[in-house]
């Protein structure tokens, strides 16, 4: 093996390791981190590890976490991104068991970013909690949306105002999502 | 002369009436058509002939300003009606209440990448937990309320507060100037390019000798008695001593820089110091 493929082939190991060992309270590496453990050319040793990762159906996705998409982002922007590894292409539903949620709890997670999403990306928590009521018990009904918020998929406001929080921009594909409830 | 008051007074109604609306549309992020803006427009024109004093011109300027806001947010409405993510609210909300637990799970897994972590305990980890745990003292003792100490009031020779480092043999200041002659020494005899590396410098016999030396360090660098050079790829850090103190502050922003000894750090440098 070549110096500059051994390289490569230790960098690859390093990236796989702080992209799927959760090490803070949310998963993934921020891009400071990636730059001081890879080097400067990180985003190469990315690629290279979303490349491998195609065979296993997984992919590195990188978010921005507090702006919004940007096209053309700037290395202190990239520093700031986080990096994940997510699934590349689509679960079953039975295989969605294997998450570890309930069938109501996503069927409660997948209508409230979808009413988040068709207002905006806000909407005011009663709002919310009335939609899924309809559908789930009373009682159920704070306890999801505290558990979507522990879990980054949703952020609250003082005026008690929801958010789609980081992870449903790392995991979900929004336009998809609305794509398809249309379509049904 | 009645009837031009009475204009007035119509005409400030209607405008604080159509202030009021914009406000409305502006704070609850209502449908901003909501509001005819054209025909707002005319009443601001055909009552602004009426106004002589400054109040009333604030007035109008203040409904006009209201009303270039909600074109603006007319705007924004139909930019964002135009993007792919539109979609209306109520027919979305229509059709998620219409789907059934199953029916919806359905939809969200086709859009849904979770993302994959794991959490796994290491050799290492689990070899570091089990050292701690052997050298973890009881709780009983670790928790045993000891009484305190009865000390007698007294006066503290200076030998005693040397002792306790309360003050220093030295005065500090000279301190510093030895430790900057020695750093000179060193890099003459052992420095390579006018600096020595960081380590080779600061480490000392004991491990409590070298966090002396690298507090002294960090005193010689803030004075401008010597500069740090760090190298983050190589993880490499070199001391360079400079011919007279350099001041930079005022001249340039000053940075901290933490530097990690550790007793395990002084150990490894130790093994690895040339002999």
């Amino acid at each position: 093996m070549s110096r500059r493929k051994a390289v490569y082939a230790s960098k690859l190991k390093r990236a796989t390791h702080l992209l799927f060992y959760k090490r803070h309270t949310k998963p993934g590496a921020k891009g400071w981190e990636l730059r001081k453990t890879l080097g400067a050319d990180y985003s190469k040793t990315l690629k290279l590890l979303d490349d491998h990762l195609k065979a296993l159906d997984l992919q590195v996705k990188m978010i921005f976490e507090e702006e919004k998409n940007v096209e053309k982002p700037t290395p202190e922007q990239l520093d700031r991104a986080r990096y994940f590894i997510t699934l590349r292409g689509q679960i079953t539903p039975k295989e969605a068991k294997m998450v570890g949620w309930r069938i109501d709890d996503l069927a409660g997670l997948a209508i409230t970013i979808s009413y988040i999403i068709s207002k905006r990306g806000k909407a005011p928590r009663k709002e919310v909690e009335d939609m899924l009521r309809d559908k789930l018990p009373g009682w159920k009904v704070g306890i999801n949306i505290e558990r979507y918020i522990r879990h980054g998929y949703l952020t609250q406001d003082e005026n008690e105002q929801l958010y789609l929080d980081w992870r449903t921009r790392a995991e979900v594909d929004q336009k998809a999502l609305v794509d398809l409830v249309l379509a049904k | 002369m009645e009837s031009r008051k009475g204009r007035q007074s119509l005409g400030r109604e209607k405008l604080s009436h159509i202030i009021e609306t914009c406000r409305a549309v502006e704070e609850r992020s209502l449908d901003p058509f909501l509001i005819d803006v054209k025909q707002d427009i005319e009443a601001v024109k055909e009552y602004f002939p009426n106004w002589t004093i400054a109040e009333d011109l604030c007035l109008d300027a203040a409904t006009i300003h209201h009303l270039a806001s909600v074109i603006k947010l007319q705007g924004e409405w139909v930019k964002h009606r135009s993007t792919s993510l539109y979609t209306d609210p109520f027919l979305l909300e229509e059709k998620l209440r219409s789907f059934s637990k199953e029916e919806t799970v359905d939809t969200f897994v086709k859009a849904w990448h979770p993302i994959i972590e794991l959490e796994q305990i290491s050799l290492h980890s689990l070899a570091e937990a089990m050292g701690y745990w052997i050298n973890l003292v009881p709780i009983d003792e670790r928790w045993k309320e000891e009484p305190p100490d009865k000390v007698e009031a007294g006066l503290a020779s200076r030998e005693e507060l040397l002792k306790e480092q309360i003050i220093l043999d030295k005065a500090f200041s000279e301190e510093l100037e030895n430790s900057w002659h020695e750093l000179q020494e060193r890099v003459q005899e052992k420095g390579e390019n006018g600096r020595i590396p960081y380590w080779h410098f600061i480490s000392g016999k004991t491990y409590d000798e070298t966090v002396q030396r690298a507090f002294l360090t960090s005193f010689l660098v803030t004075y401008g008695y010597a500069t740090l050079e760090i190298y983050p790829l190589e993880e490499e850090i070199f001391l360079r001593p400079n011919d007279k103190p350099e001041l930079k502050i005022g001249k340039k922003q000053l940075v901290s820089i933490p530097i990690s000894v550790s007793a395990q750090e002084w150990k490894k440098q130790k093994e690895e110091e040339p002999h």
